[in-house]
C-alpha cells in the first residue's frame, strides 16, 4: 500500500492542497497526517475541516504540540507562535477544537509507529536534531519504522542491529529502501512551514510493499498564503518567512 | 543454502566462491538467459559485522546502477528471510589475475587503466562513488568495457551512507586507500581517482607507492609523504605516464584530476598530455616539504562538502567543432563566444578543439602523402591559433584532428569515445553547400550522447530561397538543443 505522509501543515492552505494533489498524482492509497494541523498559517479552519474529512475517510492523525495548545495553553512557545494560538482558537469551532483535542499523541499501525514529535516522551515535545535524539527515540519503540515531523526540516535515521545510528538528508524524489535488517526514524520535513532553506512543501510516501520511502518537494503559491497570514494581522515574520523557507 | 535449493524462483548451483564478507553462488532462473552469480552475505555470529553493513550498502547500490560498467542487478532478498542479491555473472577473471606479471607494459596499462577510468566516469555520473578501486575490483567485459564489481564500500550521494558511523577506522583496501579517506572523507569521487592511481603505479612498476602496511600509522604516512616518483624505480617511465600518475596521487584531492573523464581522456591521448614539474621529477619532496605538510596537517580550512553531481557539473569536458575553410572566420568568431560562455561558467573544464580533415572516398591514402601530411599539421596549428585567445591553463586544451570520410560521424565517435560533455558545432551558412553536402551540425545535435549547441553568427545573410528562409530566420543563435 501507498502511504502519503504529512506534517506541519500549519494551516497553510496552499501548501497542503498542493501536497494533496501529488500525493494523490502518485497513488496514495492511506494519508497519515502527523500533526501540527494548525498555527502559524492563516487557513485553521479548512486545514481541520480538510483533515477531519479524510479521518472520516479512513486517513491518521496524531496530536502536535500546536494542536494541542488550542486546548491545553502551552508556557513554552514564542511569542509569534503564541500569537498565532491565540487567534487560531478563537477562529475555530467547537467541533474543530473537540476535534483536535480527541486526537491520539501516537498510533501504531503493523510495524510503524506514527508520532508528531519523537517516541521517548512523545508529550514533551522534544525535536530529533541528531542522531543521539534518533537513538532515544527508537530505544523507546519496537516498531521497526518511526514516522515523525515536528522540527520542520527533513531527516532520516537508521539503526543497526548492533545499535550504531547513521543520518542523512533525503533528496527530493530519490526512493530509498528501509532494509529489513535495521530500524528507521523518518523525520518528515514541513508541509506549510519549512526551515531548511527550501520554500516548497514537503511531504513524503511510503510504499509498504516495497519498503521504499520518497520525501518529496512541492512548489505552491508561497504569496498568496504569505499575503493571508499578513492580512489576518498575524505576526509578519510568519509572512516573511515562507518564501525563505526559515 | 545448498545445491538444487529454490529461493524467489532462483535454483542454487554450485558455490564458486567464499570471501571473508560473502559467498558466491551460481544460480538459474526460468526467465532470465544470463549468466546469474548469487552473493550471500555470512552474518552468524563472529563475523565481521562489517559483512552485514557493506551488504545492506551493496542491496542498496547496485539496484539503482545501470550501464555497461557494472553487473546488472537480477534481485534481492533481505534479512527477514534470507539476504542475497542476484547479479549477472561477468566471465573471466579479475585485474588481480595480472599481479604477478607486473610491471605490464606501459602502453597495455594506460588501455586497461584507461577503460577503468571511463566507467569510474559511468558510475559518478550515478552519483556513486566506488571507495574500494583495486586489482579484485576490475574485470572486462568480451566486448572490452570495464566492469567494476563489489559495492560494499561505496558511497550514494542520495542514499544513507550506512558506513558513514559505523566504523571508528575507515575500512577499505590499505595500499589503495586515498589519503582523506583517513580523515573520514566519504564523498569525493576524486577518492577513486587516487585509488586508480595507486593501480596505475603499481601495475606500471610492480611497486606499490605505499607500501602493503595495514596500521592506521602506516597507512597516515600518505597524507604528508608523497611516493618515490616512478622515474626514480624505472629510468625509462614516460614522462607523460607519470605526469598521469603523480596527478593521481596528489595528497590534495583539489590537484588531482577533476573527474574521472579528464582522466580518461589523458590516457586516451598520452601525445596530448600537458608535462608540468611532475614529469621531470625524479625523487620525492624533501623533508622540509614533508615536514612542513604533516606538521600543519589541521591547518587546511575544512573543505565545504562535495556535491558529486556539482562537481562533474563544473568539470565538463567541451568539445568545439570547428571547419577551418573559407568564409568561417565569422563564424569560428561566434563559436569562439560561445564556447568561452560556457567555460566561464565551468572552473575546470576542458577544452578538445576538433577539425575533421575529410578524405576522398577514392584516394584514401592521400593523407599518407606529404601534401596531406602537410595539411594535418597546418590544421593543428590553424585549430591552436584559434583557441589561443582563451588562455586557458596548462593541461585544459587539446587540439584533434580527425581524419574521415563522414565528419558528422568522426565527431560524434570522438564526442562517446572521449566521455565529451558538451559539443559547440557551427551551423554552415551556406546553403548551396548544405543543400549538397548535408548539416552537419543537425546530425551531430541528432544523435550526440550530450548536449550539442549549434552556433549561427548573428548577422545572417540573405536567404536564397524559401525553404533556407525557414532556418535561417530562427532567433538570433546560438541556438541550443
Amino acid at each position: 500500500m501507498r502511504l502519503a505522509l504529512f506534517a506541519d501543515i500549519h494551516a497553510n492552505r496552499q501548501a497542503f492542497a498542493a501536497c494533496l494533489d501529488a500525493a494523490r498524482a502518485r497513488g496514495a492509497e492511506r494519508l497519515i497526517c502527523l500533526g501540527d494541523i494548525v498555527g502559524y498559517g492563516a487557513d485553521p479552519e479548512w486545514a481541520v475541516d480538510t483533515v477531519m474529512d479524510l479521518v472520516g475517510k479512513g486517513a491518521v492523525a496524531v496530536r502536535g504540540n500546536h494542536d494541542n495548545a488550542i486546548g491545553v495553553p502551552s508556557d513554552s512557545m514564542n511569542a509569534d507562535a503564541q500569537a498565532a494560538i491565540d487567534w487560531t482558537r478563537g477562529r475555530l469551532s467547537a467541533e474543530q477544537k473537540a476535534f483536535l483535542a480527541g486526537l491520539p499523541i501516537l498510533r501504531e499501525e503493523d510495524n510503524r509507529l506514527y508520532v508528531h514529535s519523537e517516541a521517548s516522551d512523545p508529550a514533551k515535545w522534544r525535536y530529533i536534531r541528531d542522531t543521539s535524539d534518533a537513538a532515544r527515540s527508537m530505544m523507546a519503540t519496537e516498531l521497526q519504522i518511526t514516522f515523525c515531523g515536528h522540527i520542520h526540516r527533513p531527516g532520516l535515521y537508521s539503526m543497526s542491529s548492533t545499535a550504531k545510528m547513521t543520518s542523512f538528508v533525503p533528496t527530493s524524489g530519490m526512493p530509498v529502501q528501509l532494509l529489513t535488517g535495521r530500524r528507521w526514524l523518518a523525520v518528515l520535513g514541513s508541509v506549510g512551514q519549512p526551515r531548511d532553506g527550501d520554500p516548497a512543501a514537503s511531504f513524503a510516501m511510503f510504499d509498504t510493499t516495497s519498503r521504499e520511502i520518497t520525501y518529496h518537494r512541492v512548489p505552491y503559491d508561497v504569496a498568496t498564503a504569505a499575503a493571508r497570514i499578513k492580512a489576518n494581522g498575524l505576526p509578519l515574520w510568519l509572512a516573511d518567512r515562507l518564501p525563505l523557507g526559515r | 543454502m545448498q545445491p538444487g535449493a529454490e529461493l524467489d524462483g532462483f535454483t542454487i548451483g554450485e558455490r564458486v566462491h567464499r570471501g571473508g564478507m560473502a559467498t558466491l553462488w551460481t544460480v538459474t532462473h526460468p526467465g532470465i538467459n544470463v549468466p546469474l552469480l548469487m552473493k550471500v552475505p555470512l552474518t552468524s555470529e563472529g563475523e565481521d559485522p562489517a559483512a552485514i553493513v557493506s551488504f545492506e550498502m551493496e542491496q542498496m547500490i547496485l539496484p539503482r546502477l545501470s550501464g555497461p560498467h557494472v553487473p546488472a542487478c537480477f534481485g534481492t532478498g533481505d534479512f527477514e528471510r534470507q539476504a542475497y542479491v542476484v547479479m549477472e555473472r561477468i566471465p573471466g577473471q579479475t585485474l588481480y589475475k595480472q599481479i604477478d606479471k607486473l610491471p605490464l607494459p606501459y602502453d597495455e596499462v594506460r588501455v586497461i587503466c584507461g577503460k577503468v577510468a571511463a566507467a569510474l566516469a559511468s558510475l559518478h555520473r550515478q552519483n556513486v562513488i566506488h571507495h574500494d578501486i583495486k586489482p579484485s575490483s576490475v574485470m572486462f567485459r568480451e566486448r572490452g568495457e570495464a566492469v567494476l564489481i563489489d559495492f560494499g564500500l561505496s558511497h550514494h550521494q542520495h542514499l544513507p551512507d550506512l558506513l558513514q558511523e559505523e566504523f571508528r577506522l575507515p575500512y577499505g583496501t590499505a595500499p589503495y586507500m586515498a589519503p582523506e579517506r583517513l580523515l573520514g572523507v566519504r564523498d569525493d569521487p576524486r577518492s577513486d581517482l587516487f585509488s586508480l592511481g595507486v593501480l596505475l603505479y603499481f601495475f606500471t612498476t610492480g611497486v606499490r607507492p605505499f607500501g602493503e602496511s595495514e596500521t592506521l600509522r602506516g597507512m597516515r604516512r600518505r597524507l604528508w609523504r608523497d611516493p618515490h616518483p616512478p622515474r626514480e624505480l624505472r629510468p625509462d617511465y614516460p614522462l607523460w605516464l607519470q605526469e598521469i600518475v603523480l596527478r593521481c596521487l596528489e595528497i590534495d584531492p583539489v590537484a588531482r584530476y577533476p573527474t574521472a573523464a579528464q582522466l580518461a581522456f589523458d590516457l586516451g591521448h598520452p601525445e596530448q598530455v600537458k608535462l608540468t614539474a611532475r614529469a621531470q621529477r625524479l625523487k620525492r619532496d624533501p623533508l622540509s616539504t614533508v615536514w612542513r605538510r604533516r606538521f600543519n596537517l589541521g591547518a587546511a580550512p575544512p573543505q565545504p562538502k562535495s556535491d558529486v553531481a556539482v562537481q562533474l557539473a563544473s568539470s565538463p569536458i567541451v568539445a568545439v567543432a570547428l571547419d577551418l575553410g573559407e568564409e568561417t572566420e565569422a563564424l569560428n568568431e561566434t563559436i569562439r563566444v560561445t564556447a568561452e560562455q560556457v567555460l566561464s561558467t565551468s572552473p575546470s573544464a576542458r577544452l578538445a578543439c576538433v577539425n575533421v580533415l575529410k578524405l576522398n572516398r577514392l584516394a584514401i591514402d592521400r593523407s599518407h602523402d606529404e601534401q596531406g601530411q602537410n595539411k594535418h599539421v597546418d590544421r593543428l596549428v590553424a585549430l591552436q591559433h584559434w583557441a589561443r585567445p582563451f588562455r586557458l591553463a596548462e593541461g585544459r586544451l587539446t587540439v584533434h584532428v580527425l581524419e574521415a570520410i563522414d565528419p558528422a560521424a568522426a565527431i560524434l565517435e570522438f564526442a562517446a569515445v572521449n566521455l565529451v560533455d558538451h559539443i559547440i558545432i557551427g551551423a554552415r551558412q551556406n546553403s548551396m553547400r548544405r543543400a549538397l553536402l548535408g548539416s552537419v551540425s543537425a546530425q551531430v545535435a541528432g544523435e550526440a550522447p550530450c548536449t550539442v549547441t549549434v552556433v549561427r553568427p548573428s548577422r545572417l545573410t540573405p536567404a536564397t530561397d524559401a525553404g533556407d528562409a525557414a532556418a535561417d530566420a530562427a532567433p538570433p543563435p546560438p541556438a541550443l538543443f
